[in-house]
């Protein structure tokens, strides 16, 4: 009381600050914030710490502790238990690369490479420019180039010896940037004023969108051959591919009409009254916003098109999981299904998880522009 | 619309009819004639293709081979099915089995996909980041790996047969799949499905009857306890009344297989939980997305009349959550539908799989993809149509 200075009520000097309430502050407050508020809360974060705690350290157990190094044979690993990753040293490149001749491996690789580096260039926004597209040319041809080899001293190898990741990576790549150009098409028929384009473009959408993938690839695998004349035939990965571009260009045009629905009516009405044409306006000012919103959507559709390709293996293909399959069923290999099918779903997820977080990302700055 | 106004603001060439391109009215006209002449040559080309083919394989159109005897034998099936019978009664096994994990799979989904969307908006961390994990993870894998994976576990990880585990009395479980005891076939069955009925009938007039009284007087009936008291209520005084029989048909190991009770195959368990787990991700995001796009004010003003928190979840945040949540369920719906398909892959005796039989076996290929397509066109017509009737049900009535 000596110490301060008091003149009346008035408080001078400055008063050191008060720590906040220890009850709002501090790992206790916060485990009572967000384990513990109310009773229920609290028995059931009891409950599921109690079931984390019996999983969790069997499944490290397996996955980590007791699991079988490198180099173990398959004998060994089934009397003890735990993970044998042997399956994977040992199937990595026939998994990752089916049937592609051993010693040429190295150009599937460098596909996957490519593919990805594409991919990852056309995410950023900085490169939206014309030249992209070129790009994509170059590359997908330099993937011919390389698959197909034939030329610069590459010995050809042929397709139906293509597997693995690269066969789903091409799969997805070249549906996707085929169906594209064609769903953009579908999308604006099915806005069209003409009765005749509109009911086209729907009878096809709807068709596509009612039937399962399934009943598609098997049309490509069973009826593309009658349709075509006799002499001229498809091999199989192309007719799966041309099936898969059916399909995704119907789910998606739903998803860029989406982005022309939203397009204010004052745009249609000021591209007319600038005297522009149908594809003038379109092009100019219609599709550049239409295509912007629709993103999100489109890599929405783009992931479960990725997820899709797995379902060659039904008509005979050998994608990632076909691979996978088939080195299950080598004798001295089966019952390792755990370790075989949790690394390819880690591949699958590695690569649907970053679009889906690309897709997040995007939609929050699409959003910071509409909000200005 | 536009077009049209601009059509009468043109006047026509006086002393005759032109047929400049520059006049909108031609151009539309000769545009849609166009496409559609392009779409008529290309389906007139596939056809005539097909048909060259057909006539050069001598393959005969047609559906007669649905008469035929299908001679291939079926896992699994709702109705009596013999090899010696047609492909059509083979193709509507098919039908019934895709129906049946459907049904069972939209509604399991549905019910663990509410539970996990209503987790990742808890208050508790641990709950919410658990399912957010779940979501992030099932999502995010192909559904047939899943499904590979969940078919391996039983087929692969469980004992054979005459090792089966035995975790209650009466339950088996193998390789072959999960054996249950079931009651045994008794007439008092029928009295209480009978039973049932009335209740049903016996609910809707309750209900009419208290609304229109609560909107009469404004006194509320306890509509919940008396619907639940009469559906479970009128069956067991049936099953009492009847005796209250206790046989069971419990499953016996005879030859290399159980027989008796009800089984839950590999495949059918395979697909189901495959389909659940998968269609349960996104139906939480679903879910989640209708909860949130309720205003908070909604509750609060809810709360501020004096409502209680049940019914303000009942009747002001569910109705308008709904209303977000219906129109991308039922796609989530159709998805679940179609992806039931993937039997195929695991050897569940779906209609994709029947009908790959039967096209394998007849080399009808048109017939048998255009049987299946034709089937999931209509499933997925009847799950829009029903679903859309019940968004116009829930629709806000605007004024």
């Amino acid at each position: 009381m000596t110490d301060n200075v008091h003149t009346g009520n008035v408080h001078t000097g400055s008063i050191p600050d008060e720590r906040p309430p220890a009850n709002t502050v501090g790992p206790v407050a916060w485990l009572r914030n967000n384990l513990f508020n109310t009773w229920y809360n609290a028995l059931l974060t009891i409950l599921i710490a109690w079931l984390l705690f019996k999983a969790i350290p069997p499944l490290l157990d397996w996955l980590i502790f007791s699991a079988n190094s490198f180099g173990t044979p398959p004998q060994v690993c089934r009397q003890e238990g735990g993970a044998c990753w042997t399956f994977v040293s040992e199937k990595l490149r026939f998994v990752m690369f089916g049937t592609f001749p051993y010693d040429e491996q190295w150009r599937p690789l460098i596909t996957i490479v490519i593919i990805i580096a594409l991919v990852l260039a056309s995410c950023d926004r900085r490169f939206w420019k014309p030249w992209l597209g070129l790009l994509w040319i170059a590359g997908l041809t330099a993937v011919g180039v390389l698959m197909w080899g034939g030329v610069l001293g590459l010995t050809y190898v042929e397709n139906t010896l293509w597997g693995g990741l690269p066969l789903t990576l091409m799969l997805s790549v070249v549906g996707l940037s085929v169906a594209f150009p064609a769903s953009v098409l579908l999308a604006l028929g099915r806005r069209s004023q003409l009765p005749a384009i509109r009911v086209i473009s729907v009878t096809y959408i709807e068709l596509i969108r009612g039937v399962p993938l399934i009943s598609l690839l098997f049309m490509a695998s069973v009826m593309f051959p009658l349709f075509l004349p006799t002499g001229v035939n498809f091999d199989k990965l192309l007719r799966a591919q041309i099936a898969f571009i059916m399909f995704a260009a119907a789910y998606m045009a739903e998803a860029i009409r989406g982005g022309l629905q939203a397009i204010p009516k004052g745009q249609y009405e000021a591209a007319d009254a600038l005297g522009l044409n149908y594809w003038q306006a379109m092009g100019k000012i219609i599709l550049p916003q239409a295509l912007a919103i629709s993103i999100p959507p489109l890599v929405n559709t783009f992931i479960s098109f990725f997820k899709d390709t797995s379902l060659v293996i039904i008509i005979g293909l050998y994608d990632l999981l076909g691979t996978a399959k088939a080195a299950l069923s080598d004798p001295a290999w089966r019952g390792f299904y755990r370790e075989a099918y949790l690394f390819i779903g880690v591949i699958y997820w590695v690569f649907c998880y970053s679009m889906s977080k690309y897709s997040q990302k995007l939609e929050r700055d699409l959003h910071r522009g509409h909000r200005r | 619309m536009a077009s049209k106004t601009r059509d009468t603001a043109r006047p026509s060439a006086p002393g005759g009819v032109s047929f400049s391109l520059s006049d909108p009215t031609v151009r539309a006209v000769f545009y849609q004639i166009l496409v559609v002449g392009m779409v008529i040559a290309v389906g007139w080309f596939l056809i005539h293709n097909t048909l060259d083919n057909l006539s050069k394989r001598s393959i005969a159109t047609g559906f007669g081979f649905l008469e035929r005897e299908a001679s291939f034998g079926i896992g699994e099936s709702l109705i009596d099915y013999h090899p010696r019978d047609s492909y059509g009664r083979a193709f509507l096994v098919g039908v019934l089995n895709t129906l049946k994990v459907s049904i069972i799979g939209v509604v399991l989904a549905t019910v663990l996909g509410t539970l996990i969307g209503v987790a990742r908006l808890s208050s508790n961390w641990l709950i919410a980041k658990l399912a957010s994990t779940y979501v992030e993870i099932v999502r995010n894998i192909p559904p047939l790996l899943q499904l590979f994976f969940w078919y391996a576990l039983v087929s692969e990880s469980m004992p054979p047969v005459r090792q089966a585990l035995n975790p209650i009395p009466g339950v088996f479980l193998s390789q072959r799949g999960l054996f249950v005891p079931v009651p045994s076939a008794d007439p008092v069955w029928g009295t209480m499905a009978f039973a049932l009925a009335i209740a049903v009938i016996a609910v809707i007039f309750l209900r009419r009857w208290a609304n229109s009284r609560q909107e009469r007087t404004g006194q509320p009936f306890p509509i919940g306890s008396a619907t639940l008291g009469l559906l479970i209520g009128l069956p067991l005084i049936a099953y009492i009344a009847g005796g209250a029989p206790t046989a069971l048909d419990v499953p016996k190991l005879q030859g290399f297989n159980f027989v008796g009770g009800v089984v839950l195959t590999p495949e059918f368990f395979a697909i189901l939980v495959g389909l659940v787990v998968y269609t349960a991700a996104f139906i939480a995001e679903v879910v989640r997305s209708g909860i949130l796009a309720v205003n908070w004010g909604q509750t609060e003003a809810s709360r501020a009349l004096g409502i209680d928190s049940g019914k303000t979840l009942r009747l002001v945040v569910l109705p308008q959550a709904l209303r977000v949540i219906v129109p991308p369920l039922t796609s989530q719906y159709l998805n679940l539908t179609k992806n039931s398909s993937l039997a195929l892959a695991i050897g569940y005796p779906d209609l994709v799989s029947i009908a790959n039989t039967t096209l394998n076996q007849t080399g009808q290929a048109i017939e048998g993809v255009a049987m299946i397509m034709g089937t999931y066109l209509v499933i997925s017509l009847g799950i829009s149509i029903f679903m859309n009737w019940y968004n116009k049900r829930i629709a806000l009535v605007e004024r």
